[in-house]
This record gives structure tokens, C-alpha cells and sequence, in this order.
């Protein structure tokens, strides 16, 4: 038995077929047609058609570029002060969506927003994103926005011409309807919204959240914190214990939590090496439980049972035990085990709905001292107040037809309440329906006026993200559209003829004091108030016995059971309409466009599901009818190690109407149906399900398989604490021995070895850009894949391209799992891994070009030439690492000759890849990257682009380069920092520190290949006690370089 | 000898075939970096007349401001609505100083430069100024006592002697490049004649043979005509082979290039008329090409800072367009107030806001796969304009005086000295971390350091 990374079943169970299968380029047969002999003249594009096209086609391209076009240029009429044409401007602002606040800075070229960069004056977040703040720019500059004012009539909706039209209709209807005037929303954090809210007269203003935290709410009320919800400091943890909550992506506020929990999980001392301790009890694999040092699974009926078991064996309360599961039980014995030992530097968080499950937990939180170490009730977080029984009151009240008006804004309930129909139904019964809704979505298309307010990057607003911290809104381009901030309406509808922006200003003003104050803030974007939190409160625990005895009255649930659960990039569903986040693999699954069932091994085994080359290699996954009660639905289903055998996961907010637009409509499944109701709070797992193979197949579009390292070692480095602490020496002396190898060949000069190029040693050194990655803080997360997405104008190429090998990302996070190589199921860890360009300074890439098109810099950056690039992809084949993207069609609209998307032997490419390429979707572009065209070759440039402005700053201000001035933007964008970048030739730069701080840990990938890459990992530590034999063997005999040679030479037969 | 003249014809010919292939026929011809390098000569470094430099520029640097940094403020600070020997905007600033308010003493002038507007309030003799020209001077607060000393005594100097500074601009380069033009026509014509000679000779040579053979009663076959002689057909087949090719080539490389390029536009703008004969600093109107990338095209606000009070084309010369049409310059400034919205007649009651943009049509093109910054190249670099634009201020309407290709960026960046700080508190400080330059340079083991050697042929720093 020996440890094995492993990405997909089929290198497990079919190493053979695998490799034989990795040889082809792609899955699907190319298209040749046959060279029988005497068909050639009636094959479909004979011989003589083709010359004949082709010299059509040159003398058409000579003649087309003989005529220039007159080009224009339009200065502005008046151009305003601070706009210089070329130079970006950054803006303050807060990203608001689906209960997630996070201040961000907007960048803003001549007068368009195209990019959102954290915001550094935001301690928590320390500048970090998530990937949905990161493609919050691209909504702006969708397609599929309401564009205008509109009511229903006769079933259709049609523009209203003004807003002074629309407010007089709707203030006719409001007050003929009669009845009481409802505002639904989700979580309100804005001062100035509640603040306009309750003066609303007659208004009643009721919060409903598509993920309901109303568990934790009123378990926090039982427990004497009053409904509100405590901030997590994860950084103060020693030892985190987290039962099925997905922290570091979808649960709370995941970016301030994973900077939180990064701060913990790095290795500040490597001779003294020490860590936090992460145990996950969860049902299904989540992007948390991946980063878990020790993982358990269990039923999702088993919740209450798991935090129950925890608070016993945390108290020493000695009872019989709920768990069948052995190692279920004695992990959770562990973990009690830890939390005590680190009491006050322990933390227990439950990602449950649950009211008494969360009282349990609090339970536990206050027996190892959690309260005012690690969780901080003086700054309790404001985005999640809604409460399930206000929604159900407000149900029932419509239903008896006591509700005229019913106002919406940031709740879609038609889609995400689990009993939509009766919602619908209930809202027939409502007279006045108002949406202010951005988009078309379930619920606005059922009503009768919409009065689309802005984008956030069109509006004046502000936050409340946590007690004490505002955070400002404000606009960073004029609207795009004819909407109006839906507070400016509530505001005109409640008889105050203010506009929202006097409002906000007046009313920050008085708070803050002067104009200037607020100028500063809005500067800023985020202003302390430490005054303004709240008292910490005393924990009451009065109620954990009843809610103990609630739990174990629970009686064991038999079958399979479903637990629904978000994806970093759709959330809720408002990331479903982003063709970015669509296409961003989700970071366990690396599935794009779909959601899916995610079914454990075993299960997979009982449905007869194969886990062989077929299966893992075509994009063909069974599909499975998946019954509760009298819902069903069918879904495509992919097999995974770590789960709970009778669990099946599915991620909610897909299956979306087609009025959302290209993107959202026709992907995935909505799994909305299948939450439930305990009478009290909203559950988001189910028992007694039935699942069913059907004989039928599915194409879901997986990155995962797409690039094969060709079983070369060592791309992933990864062990214990405890073996690590024993043999801290692993890498530096594989390295050690293979620089003797050279040595010995190459008569003591490492570096220039095999090198066609002027030895690297006589390259002008003074700058030399280089990356470091941590991947002991990465969390997958994703949101760097979008920032790169946004910043380098990485296109988007549609599920039916993914499926073909065709994506294109720049950076993807290879996601390896690590067992056993005969037991995959016994999932030891996760680990994630981020791979671009390794900007190689002997790059296999540049001497393979014919055309010299991809070349390298002084500065150490591997060059690519798109302008010269005439696609071979040569360069493809001979990297290493798989980092090079080829554009096989036109998908940015960037060819020379029009109309060349949609091709007899290209395919049709997906309507959202036509959507991003429409004029308004295209404003998103970063101009100073060259849009690429098809038939070039494209890869991570260390956002060059950045480096060009920072070097010209520092020659404008004529100064010396900082050496940690340039931050590519996949390193702001990190939420954990775990992305380092910086001139490595400077010893004062990052970059240089984190390396020599983490020199035991840091290597290179594929080092033997003797590429001499720019990007060092830092290798990932799981703290456990288990010893690593893997590791401890150090490594498999140091392969040398004619060994990567042949192997590079394996691979050209291949091909 | 015969091997460095081999290499520098070596050079020419990479450089025409690798570097000055165009859009079309796709960028995509190999043309590896460092190979160039090696063949370029070094320049060597004369220890003397480096010392003797250094000499001069301390000797100056004591003068901490003189006429010469007078000229430079003069033209960013004051001549876009001043000239030394003419009315403007503002009134002509040569023998301003003469009088009676003043008496010769510019110490009189701090305040108005400043604080103008307090001085209109206060003062009548200010009001009256206003009066008369129709517009307070823009204040300067920033200036300081010595920098306006300075600008007068650039003022009083120039004016004192009387000549009018000729329109800035690299008039050497076109003299050399004038001459170049007639030192080939010269070797052509040369090279044309001795060539009829040769064939003259060659012709009386075998007519003198003939008449000797018959003298001498040799019998010989009679001489082929040139027309069939194979030998002839065979040189003309292979001369017509390299000219055509040497033409396709070229009219192939030159698809998409706009040298020359002059459209019309909307309005008949004379650039020799503003910076040309009224010296207006080209950033004045340009302003962006200090800070961006682009140099972009000042708005409507702009031209009508002036405009607002120079209303017609009054004192200037006539402007004769190519077509030798007379262009009315007032009628044209009445194009200008249309898109502006601006009506003589009623100046107090302009509303800027209503003005609309001028279409200009786009005379320099640059591929989108180029990034070029006109910040790098002014304000760093320290590249005149004309370097890149011709002489400006010479063109009535502008036109493309350089081919734009990327064998013409190649070559400058091959020549064109960076601002290479080669000793402390010289040159653009970003330099200072080139530390390998700076030992060679103390070695003596190089002179200089163009844009060349710090990465300026490598493909991202234009392309990305």
C-alpha cells in the first residue's frame, strides 16, 4: 500500500487503459476523412476546392487590407478634471449579493468600471475577494438586465415611458388595493435602507434569505445573545472543528473567515513548524472539508446526533452512543479531545438549520471557552437576519388576502422557497406586486410593475457588514439603463420627494459630522466605528437539555438522504446568469455549466456504476432519477471519495427560467424543491430517498482530466506534521541531489545546462519577477480564476468547447486527492493547487516555436507573442506543465473576417459565448490587453500589463521599483494571501522572504525536468499525527533530466 | 574590412526582411533577439570628453536657474496665451517690463503672476487690463520668486535680441536626411552613366575585334544579337526576378501602412498656425501624453480657452492649403463655436455643457495588438515630439510623417540612449538599479545605454 495523488477514479482502477488514452490530444475522434483511393475528388472539400478557396481567400485578404478604414476619434465635449484618457482610476465600494457584504474597489478606465480589487482599508478581508465579488463586474454589463420601467398588461410586460408615469401608476394602485403594504427583501444591512424602511409609513418590512440562518438565530436568542449572529475569529483558533459548515465558501462570510483561518494554517516557523488543527464532520466532500487535516463523514440526519456526541464527550457526560459509525465516533473523541486541550483556542461552528442543533453547539462553544476568544459577540454580523416563520407569516397572510401591495426587492421566493408553488399561488391573491429586481427573474416575472433598481456599481449605498463597520457604496459609472435605486422610489412612493444620493449624503453627514468626513469615508470606503458594537453577552444555557433531548428523540434514518449545497460561484443562484462564474470549475468537482449528484463510491458500486476509463475519460455520465416524496428529478451523477455512503449531494441555484438570459437558462437542475420545513426553520437535507439508474447519459463538461502530467512526479508535495517534523529535510535534499546530478554533467554549472539560449547567469539580473504559492493556505476558492478571468480577458467558451479540451483558462486549481492507491474511497486530504505559466527560465515552450513567438525576458518572464504566434501549438506539446491555451475558434469576435464563429467544423459555439461578445457585454474588456483572435496560443503573462504601469510610475515619479509594488491580479485577489509575487532578485521583496521562511517546504514542480521555473509551491501540511511513509521515503529515486527527456520524447510519439 | 562592411550589410538586410515585415503578411517572420545585439558596434568611450562634460555640467548646475530653464517655464507656463513679440490671448510679454508700473522690475510682477484676480479687484490699473483683454491671466501660485525671474530674463533676452525663436523642431535630422537623399541620386546617376559607358566600350571593344579579325582575314561566326544572346536573356530573366520581388515584397510590407496619410477634417485645424507661429506648447493642448498612454485630443473646453477671446484669424500669414486653396482661418474658428454652442456676439451666456464632440479622423493607426504609451516616450524618454510627428509645427493640417512599423520602433529603441542615471543625481533614479550597467560603465566597458539593452526589442514590452 503507498500513498497516491490522484486526480480521477481511472488512474486507480485503470492505469493501463489511462495511459493509453492520455496519448490522444482529445476524447472525441477527429474529424479526417478517409484517404481512399479515388474518393478524393468527391470528398466533401476536395483537393482542387481547397487550393481554390485558398488563393480566393489570400487574394481577398490582400485586397480587403489595401483600404484602410477611416478610424474617428472623439475627444470628449467637456472633459471632466479627473479623467485622463488611458489612465485607471480606483473607486471605493461595497459588493453586495446574497447575504455576502465584502468592500471592493472598482477599477475604472474612462468612465467604465472593468475590474474589482479588494479593498486593503478592510482589515478582516485584507484586500482579498471571492470569486463571485470578482465577476460582480460583469452583471453590471449583462445582456439580460431589465432595461427599463414596465408593467404587466394583458400577460406582457411594457415599458412605462417615465418613472413620474410609473410612480403615479403605482401609487394609484396601491392605494385602490387597499390592504397592507408589504416589503419583502433579503437581509437588509444598509443604515440608510432601514432607516428609510421604518419611516416608510404603514409599511411592514419582512427579511427572507434564499439560505436561511434562522437556526442560528434563534438558537442564539435561546442561548441569551439576543437573534443576532457572532463574528467568527478563526485567526485565534488553534483548533476548529466545523460540522458540515462550508466556512471558507459559501457559509457566513467566507472571505474574512478563510483570511482568518489562513492566518492559522500557516506555517510561521518552519524549524518549529506549528499550525492550527481543522477537523470537518460533514455528509458530502465541500471546498471546507477538502482543506480539513481530519475529515469524517456521516448521515445528514445525523447532525444533532454528531453535535450532541461532541458536547458529551466535551463535558465528560458519559451516555449511550447515537453513532453507528466507528470511526465516526472516535474522531469525534479526538476532536472533544483537542478542544479541550486548547480551550479558548477552539472554536466549534455547524453549518446546520437547525435550532437545536445550533443551542447544542453553542453548548459546546461555551464549554471550551470559545465566547469572547474566538468568537466575538461585540461585533456581531448583520447580512443574515432573516427569520423562515416571518416569510411563513407573511404566506399565510397573503393567502387570506390581507396583503394590497407586496413589494419586492433581493428575494426571488417563486424560485427559492421550498414550497414555491404555494408562494405563487399566494402571490395571485396579492393585488399590487412590485419588483425592483435587476433581472427577470422566478418572482418579478409574476408580478405587475417592476422598477429595476441599479447595479451596485451604479449606486450610492452603504453596509453594515458587522456591528461597527460601515461600508460606502458609491458610483462608478452613470446607469446604464433606465432604472432608479430602489430606495429613491421607496423613498418617493412614502411622500419624501428626496432622491436616494440626498438622502445617503444628509444622512451620513449629520452622522459623520462634515461633508469632508464623509468625502473621506466614501474614499476610504470603509469606516470603524468600534463604538458603535455591541455588548459581548453571556452565554444562558437553559436550553441545551431540551434541545439534547430533541436531538436524541430523533430516530435513525435508513436509506439514502440528499443535502443540498451552494458552489463557490452560484451561490443561492444569482451567480447562475454569469458567464464567468458558469464556466469556473467548481473546486471540488471541476464540472462547469452544470450541477450534478455528487454520489459516494459505495453508492456508486450499488448502482453498478463502473469507475473505469469510460466513465472518468468521455464527458458520458449515467444519469439517476432521484425521487422525495412526489418530487423527482433527473440528474447526471459524478462519484466521489470522502462521502457518507448513503448521502447524495446536489448544489442548489440552478435550473433557472429563461427570461435570466442565455447563461442561466437551460443549465442544471433546481433543487429548490427538495428543501424542506420543520415547522420552524428551513432544512436543507432529506431522508428516505430514492435513487434509480436510469439507462440513460449525460455530458457534463470536467476540466479535470484535460491535462495530463503523463505520470510524472513529484507535481504534488504533501505530508503530515508529524512526519514532517521527523524529516523536515525532503525537499531541499531531492533538490541537493539532483543539482549533483548536473553538476557532474554539466562540469559544475547547474544553471546553464542544456540551455539554447545566452546562459540565464549573464541575463541583466537586477529584476526577475517571481511567484510563490502557499498551498498550505489555499483554499480552491476560485476567485483568482476570475480575476484572471477579468484582468487578462480570458474568453468564455461555452460548455460544449469545455467538453471539447477547449477551455481556456489561465490559471486553473488542480485539485488532487490523496489515499491509499488500493482504498480510494479513504480519502486522507485534498489538495489544491493553483497552475499557470511557471514562467520557465529554460523553457521547453520558447526553443519548440518555430516562429520565435514565445520568447523570454531579462526579466525572466516567459514572453507570448500573439501577434506572431501562427498556432502549431507546438509550444502546448512540449510544456510540462499544460498551462498553454490554444484559441480553436473565434471566441472573443476578435478575427479579422466577420461572421466566423459559427463554423461547419467548429460546431455552433454556446449563446453565452455570444453573449459576452455583445457590444455592451465587451465594455468589460481590459484595453490594455490585446482581445486574442483563433488559431493563437495563450497562457498566464504574470499580468504583464501590470508590470508595464508600475515600472512607468516609478520612472514618472523617477524612483526606484518597490519591490513588492506589482501584485499580479491573481494575488490581490486571494483571499488567504496564499499567492506571493514580487522581483526575487531583490532580498527585501516578499516573495524572496516567504521563500527563504519556507525553504524546507518550497519546490519547484517537476524539478528534474531541469525547466528552472519562476513559481515555487510551498508543500501542503496536514496537521495529524500520522506518519507519512510516502514522504518519508522522501521521494522516488530523483529522476534526472534525460529521464524527463525521454519522457518529453514519449510524448511527441504520442502525438 | 571587407567582414564589417559583410556584417553591416548583414544588418540591413535582417533588418529589412525580419523587422519590417507588416500586418499582412503577418508578424509571424523569426526574428530572435539577442542575434542583433552581437553585431552592433560599440561605442568607444572617450575618458576625456567624458571628463570635460562632467566639467561643463557642474560648472552650470551652480546657476541653479537661467534663461535656459526661463525658456522651459516661458513655454509651459506662458505661451499658450503669450508671445514675446506679438499679441495673443494675452498681451505680448516683450518690453512688458518697461512700463511705468513696473519700471524694469520684475519683482512688481510676483503678485499678478500669483494672485491675479485680487490684483483685478484692487488695482485699476489690472482692471483696466481686463478691460482690455476680456479675461483674467490664469494665476500660478506655484511659481516661485526666482522661476519668474527666470522667465523674464528669458523674455527680456530674446526679446532684446530680437529674433524670433524658430518653431522647435529637428531640423538637422532633415538636413542629414536631405543630404543622404542627394548623395544616392548622385551615385545613381553615377553609377547609371559609367554602367552606359561600360556597355558603350563593350560594344565599340567587339566592333574593333571584328574589324581586326577582318582585317586579319579570321573568319568568325557572326555575333548573336543582344536580343537572343542567352547570356543577356538569362541576366534581364534574373535582374526582373529580383526588382519584381524586391517590389512585391516591399508593396506587400507597406500594406496597411499610412505614411503619408492626410485626411481632411472637419475642421481645416492649422497646427503650424498654434504651435507653429504661436508657439503653444504641444502638452498644452495634448496634455494626456504627460500621464497616459494616449496623447489624445484636447476636448472642445480646451480650444475654446482661447477661443472665447481670439475670435478671428486676423495677423497671421495666409494659409494656403495642398490643393493652393485659401482657407479662411476665421471661418473656421465659427466651425469650432458651432460645436461648442458659443455665440460671439452673446459670450456671457455660453453653457459649455451643450457642446458636442468634433469627429477628427484618426491619423496615426496602431494595430490593437501594439500597446504603445506616449508617457513612457515624452515624459520619460524625453523623445520630442517631431521625433515620431515630423514637424508639426510646419504642417497646416497634420499628416503621418513616419511609417509607424515595427521595424521603425526597432530601430529607435536600438539607438535612442535611455535617461540612464551615469552618476548620482543624474538621469531617471529607476535606472539606478541597473547595477551590472553601471560597473561596466565605470569599467569603461560600455559607453552608453540604449533602450536595447534593458529589454526595449523584447516582444511584451509592446506586445501583450
Amino acid at each position: 500500500m503507498g500513498k497516491k495523488y490522484w486526480q480521477h477514479f481511472a488512474e486507480i482502477n485503470d492505469p493501463e487503459n489511462l495511459d493509453k488514452f492520455s496519448k490522444d490530444e482529445f476524447a472525441d475522434e477527429l474529424p479526417f476523412e478517409s484517404f481512399d483511393a479515388g474518393v478524393l475528388t468527391d470528398a466533401k472539400a476536395p483537393r482542387r476546392d481547397f487550393l481554390k478557396y485558398l488563393g480566393f481567400s489570400t487574394a481577398a485578404a490582400a485586397l480587403a487590407s489595401c483600404k484602410m478604414p477611416v478610424r474617428k476619434a472623439i475627444p470628449y465635449a467637456n472633459k471632466p478634471d479627473n479623467i485622463i484618457p488611458g489612465v485607471a482610476k480606483y473607486y471605493a465600494t461595497t459588493f453586495v449579493q446574497e447575504g455576502e457584504v465584502l468592500p471592493v474597489l472598482a477599477k475604472v478606465r474612462e468612465g467604465r468600471p472593468i475590474k474589482i480589487e479588494g479593498n486593503e482599508k478592510y482589515l478582516l478581508s485584507g484586500g482579498g475577494t471571492s470569486a463571485r465579488a470578482q465577476a460582480s463586474v460583469l452583471d453590471l454589463y449583462d445582456l439580460y438586465r431589465i432595461k427599463y420601467p414596465q408593467q404587466k398588461v394583458k400577460d406582457k410586460f411594457e415599458e412605462i415611458p417615465t418613472f413620474e408615469q410609473a410612480d403615479k401608476l403605482i401609487a394609484d394602485a396601491i392605494k385602490a388595493a387597499g390592504g397592507e403594504t408589504v416589503l419583502l427583501t433579503s437581509t437588509i444591512v444598509s443604515p440608510t435602507a432601514r432607516a428609510i424602511i421604518s419611516s416608510y409609513p404603514g409599511l411592514r418590512h419582512v427579511q427572507y434569505d434564499a439560505i436561511s440562518y434562522s437556526g442560528m438565530l434563534l438558537a442564539n436568542e435561546a442561548c441569551g445573545f439576543g437573534k443576532k449572529i457572532p463574528f467568527y475569529r478563526f485567526d485565534n483558533a488553534k483548533v476548529i472543528v466545523s460540522i458540515g459548515a462550508d466556512f471558507l465558501g459559501t457559509w457566513l462570510a467566507p472571505v474574512e473567515f478563510a483570511r482568518g483561518y489562513a492566518q492559522g494554517r500557516k506555517i510561521q516557523d518552519e524549524k518549529n513548524p506549528d499550525m492550527s488543527r481543522h477537523y470537518q464532520f460533514e455528509s458530502f466532500l465541500s471546498l471546507t472539508g477538502c482543506s480539513a487535516d481530519i475529515r469524517a463523514t456521516h448521515r445528514p440526519s445525523e447532525t444533532g446526533w454528531v453535535a450532541v456526541s461532541l458536547l458529551n464527550a466535551v463535558n465528560g457526560t458519559q451516555s449511550p452512543s447515537l453513532l453507528s459509525d466507528k470511526k465516526l465516533e472516535e474522531t469525534l473523541k479526538k476532536a472533544a479531545a483537542d478542544l479541550l486541550a486548547n480551550k479558548g483556542k477552539a472554536l466549534v461552528v455547524c453549518g446546520s438549520n437547525d435550532k437545536n442543533v445550533q443551542i447544542v453547539v453553542n453548548a459546546i462553544n461555551q464549554a471550551i471557552g470559545a465566547y469572547g476568544t474566538t468568537i466575538d459577540w461585540s461585533t456581531p454580523i448583520n447580512t443574515r437576519q432573516g427569520l423562515d416563520a416571518d416569510m411563513e407569516a407573511l404566506i399565510a397572510d397573503m393567502e387570506q388576502g390581507k396583503i394590497g401591495t407586496l413589494m419586492i426587492y433581493g428575494a426571488n421566493p417563486a424560485y427559492t422557497y421550498f414550497n414555491s408553488e404555494r408562494f405563487k399561488k399566494a402571490l395571485e391573491r396579492v393585488k399590487v406586486k412590485i419588483s425592483f429586481s435587476e433581472k427577470m427573474d422566478e418572482t418579478t416575472s409574476l408580478c405587475q410593475f417592476i422598477v429595476p433598481t441599479h447595479h451596485y456599481l451604479e449606486s450610492w449605498g452603504d453596509a453594515e457588514p458587522y456591528a461597527g463597520c460601515i461600508s460606502f457604496i458609491q458610483p462608478t459609472i452613470y446607469p446604464l439603463f433606465k432604472t432608479r435605486h430602489y430606495l429613491s422610489s421607496l423613498l418617493k412612493w412614502s411622500g419624501n420627494n428626496k432622491d436616494y444620493e440626498t438622502y445617503f449624503r444628509e444622512y451620513w453627514i449629520s452622522k459623520l459630522g462634515s461633508e469632508e468626513e464623509l468625502n473621506k469615508a466614501l474614499q476610504d470606503g470603509v469606516k470603524i466605528n468600534p463604538s458603535a458594537s455591541g455588548s459581548s453577552g453571556s452565554f444562558n444555557g437553559s436550553s441545551v437539555s431540551q434541545a439534547v433531548a430533541a436531538i436524541s428523540s430523533i430516530k435513525p434514518a435508513t436509506g439514502d438522504e440528499l443535502v443540498l449545497y451552494q458552489k463557490v460561484s452560484i451561490g443561492a443562484g444569482a451567480g447562475a446568469t454569469n458567464p464567468w462564474l458558469q464556466e469556473l470549475p467548481d473546486p471540488v468537482s471541476k464540472a462547469t455549466w452544470d450541477n450534478y449528484a455528487m454520489i459516494s463510491v459505495k453508492k456508486a458500486e450499488e448502482l453498478g456504476i463502473k469507475l473505469d476509463i469510460n466513465y472518468e475519460y468521455y464527458p458520458h455520465k449515467p444519469v439517476i432519477r432521484l425521487k422525495a416524496g412526489n418530487k423527482e428529478v433527473e440528474l447526471p451523477v459524478l462519484v466521489f471519495p470522502g462521502m457518507n455512503a448513503n448521502t447524495i449531494a446536489v448544489a442548489l441555484g440552478y435550473g433557472r427560467q429563461e427570461t435570466l438570459g442565455a447563461t442561466a437558462s437551460g443549465v442544471g437542475k433546481n433543487m429548490f424543491p427538495f428543501t424542506s420545513s420543520n415547522g420552524e426553520t428551513i432544512s436543507y437535507h432529506a431522508a428516505g430517498i430514492q435513487i434509480e439508474l436510469l439507462d440513460k447519459k449525460y455530458k457534463i463538461a470536467q476540466t479535470q482530466k484535460h491535462n495530463s502530467y503523463e505520470n510524472r512526479k513529484e507535481v504534488v508535495r504533501e505530508t503530515t506534521l508529524a512526519s514532517f517534523k521527523k524529516h523536515p529535510n525532503v525537499i531541499p535534499e531531492f533538490s541537493k541531489e539532483l543539482k549533483e546530478a548536473f553538476y557532474e554533467k554539466s562540469k559544475g554549472d547547474f544553471r546553464s545546462h542544456a540551455t539554447l539560449y545566452p546562459d540565464p547567469d549573464t541575463r541583466q539580473n537586477e529584476i526577475h519577477w517571481g511567484m510563490s504559492i502557499d498551498m498550505n493556505a489555499c483554499v480552491g476558492c476560485g476567485a483568482c480564476v476570475i480575476a484572471c478571468h477579468a484582468e487578462n480577458n480570458v474568453p468564455v467558451v461555452g460548455k460544449s468547447e469545455v467538453m471539447r479540451y477547449h477551455d481556456m483558462h489561465w490559471l486553473r486549481i488542480d485539485r488532487y486527492f490523496v489515499s491509499d492507491d488500493k482504498n480510494p474511497d479513504d480519502l486522507k486530504a485534498v489538495v489544491f493547487q493553483p497552475m499557470m505559466c511557471q514562467h520557465c527560465d529554460n523553457a521547453p515552450c520558447e526553443n519548440v516555436c518555430p516562429v520565435a513567438a514565445t520568447n523570454h525576458s531579462q526579466e525572466g518572464i516567459n514572453q507570448m507573442t500573439y501577434n506572431r504566434c501562427i498556432g502549431t501549438r507546438y509550444c502546448a506539446n512540449n510544456c510540462p506543465y499544460k498551462v498553454r491555451r490554444f484559441n480553436w475558434a473565434d471566441y472573443t469576435g476578435a478575427d479579422s473576417f466577420p461572421d466566423n464563429q459559427d463554423q461547419k467544423l467548429i460546431g455552433k459555439l454556446d449563446p453565452a459565448v455570444h453573449q459576452m461578445n455583445d457590444a455592451l457585454s465587451r465594455m468589460v474588456l481590459n484595453p490594455d490587453v490585446t482581445v486574442r483572435s483563433r488559431g493563437v496560443i495563450e497562457k498566464c503573462s504574470f499580468c504583464i500589463q501590470r508590470i508595464q504601469e508600475v515600472k512607468l510610475k516609478a520612472k514618472k515619479e523617477n524612483r526606484k521599483l518597490h519591490p513588492d509594488e506589482v501584485k499580479t491580479a491573481c494575488q490581490t485577489a486571494c483571499p488567504t494571501q496564499a499567492i506571493v509575487f514580487g522581483n526575487d532578485a531583490d532580498k527585501n521583496s516578499q516573495v524572496s522572504k516567504v521563500r527563504a521562511a519556507n525553504a524546507l517546504r518550497s519546490y519547484h514542480v517537476l524539478e528534474q525536468l531541469h525547466v528552472l521555473p519562476n513559481v515555487t509551491y510551498i508543500a501542503k501540511i496536514r496537521n495529524t499525527e500520522e506518519e507519512d511513509h510516502h514522504w518519508a521515503e522522501g521521494h522516488e529515486e530523483p529522476q534526472h533530466a534525460d529521464h524527463g527527456n525521454k519522457n518529453q520524447q514519449h510524448q511527441h510519439e504520442g502525438h | 574590412m571587407l567582414n564589417s562592411k559583410f556584417l553591416e550589410n548583414k544588418k540591413k538586410l535582417n533588418r529589412l526582411f525580419f523587422y519590417g515585415v507588416p500586418d499582412l503578411l503577418l508578424q509571424r517572420t523569426p526574428g530572435i533577439y539577442p542575434h542583433f545585439e552581437l553585431l552592433q558596434p560599440m561605442i568607444p568611450c572617450n575618458a576625456i570628453l567624458r571628463l570635460s562634460f562632467l566639467y561643463i555640467s557642474i560648472t552650470f548646475s551652480v546657476f541653479i536657474l537661467h534663461a535656459q530653464d526661463g525658456k522651459q517655464l516661458f513655454s509651459t507656463k506662458c505661451a499658450s496665451c503669450h508671445n514675446i513679440f506679438k499679441d495673443l490671448t494675452g498681451p505680448k510679454l516683450g518690453g512688458v517690463l518697461e512700463k511705468e508700473k513696473y519700471g524694469g522690475d520684475p519683482k512688481k510682477t510676483y503678485e499678478w503672476i500669483r494672485n491675479s484676480t485680487s490684483l483685478v479687484n484692487s488695482d485699476p490699473y489690472y482692471s483696466a487690463l481686463k478691460n482690455q483683454w476680456g479675461s483674467v491671466m490664469t494665476a500660478f501660485p506655484d511659481l516661485k520668486d526666482a522661476e519668474i525671474d527666470a522667465i523674464w530674463d528669458y523674455i527680456n533676452k530674446t526679446y532684446a535680441a530680437g529674433n524670433k525663436p524658430k518653431p522647435a523642431g529637428d531640423d538637422t535630422a532633415k538636413d542629414d536626411l536631405k543630404k543622404a537623399n542627394q548623395n544616392s541620386v548622385i551615385f545613381g546617376i553615377i553609377t547609371l552613366i559609367l554602367a552606359i559607358i561600360a556597355l558603350i566600350l563593350a560594344y565599340v571593344n567587339s566592333n574593333l575585334k571584328k574589324m581586326s579579325d577582318d582585317a586579319e582575314g579570321i573568319i568568325r561566326p557572326e555575333p548573336v544579337p543582344f536580343y537572343k544572346n542567352k547570356f543577356y536573356i538569362a541576366l534581364l530573366s534574373v535582374l526582373l526576378f529580383v526588382v519584381g520581388g524586391y517590389l512585391l515584397a516591399k508593396g506587400a510590407i507597406g500594406l496597411g501602412r499610412q505614411t503619408n496619410y492626410q485626411p481632411e477634417q472637419p475642421i481645416y485645424y492649422s497646427h503650424k498656425v498654434h504651435a507653429g507661429i504661436n508657439q503653444i506648447n504641444c502638452l498644452y493642448c495634448h496634455s494626456s501624453a504627460w500621464e497616459s498612454k494616449h496623447a489624445s485630443i484636447p476636448s472642445v473646453n480646451v480650444c475654446m480657452n482661447c477661443h472665447k477671446a481670439i475670435q478671428a484669424y486676423e495677423k497671421g500669414p495666409e494659409i494656403i492649403d495642398e490643393n493652393g486653396n485659401k482657407i479662411d482661418g476665421t471661418a473656421e474658428i465659427q466651425k469650432l463655436y458651432k460645436y461648442a454652442g458659443f455665440d460671439p456676439k452673446n459670450a456671457a451666456k455660453w453653457d459649455p455643457s451643450k457642446a458636442k464632440p468634433i469627429e477628427w479622423v484618426r491619423i496615426h493607426n496602431l494595430p490593437d495588438h501594439v500597446y504603445f504609451n506616449h508617457a513612457q516616450h515624452v515624459r520619460v524618454g524625453k523623445i520630442q515630439c517631431q521625433t515620431c510627428h515630423g514637424e508639426i509645427t510646419n504642417m497646416h493640417e497634420v499628416k503621418q510623417v513616419s511609417e509607424l512599423s515595427m521595424g521603425w520602433c526597432i530601430n529607435c529603441h536600438r539607438q535612442t540612449k535611455v535617461d540612464f542615471n551615469y552618476s548620482e543625481g543624474k538621469g531617471n533614479q529607476f535606472y539606478s538599479i541597473y547595477e551590472k550597467f553601471h560597473n561596466e560603465i565605470k569599467k569603461g566597458k560600455m559607453d552608453s545605454i540604449t533602450v536595447s539593452h534593458i529589454g526595449g526589442l523584447e516582444c511584451q514590452k509592446c506586445h501583450y
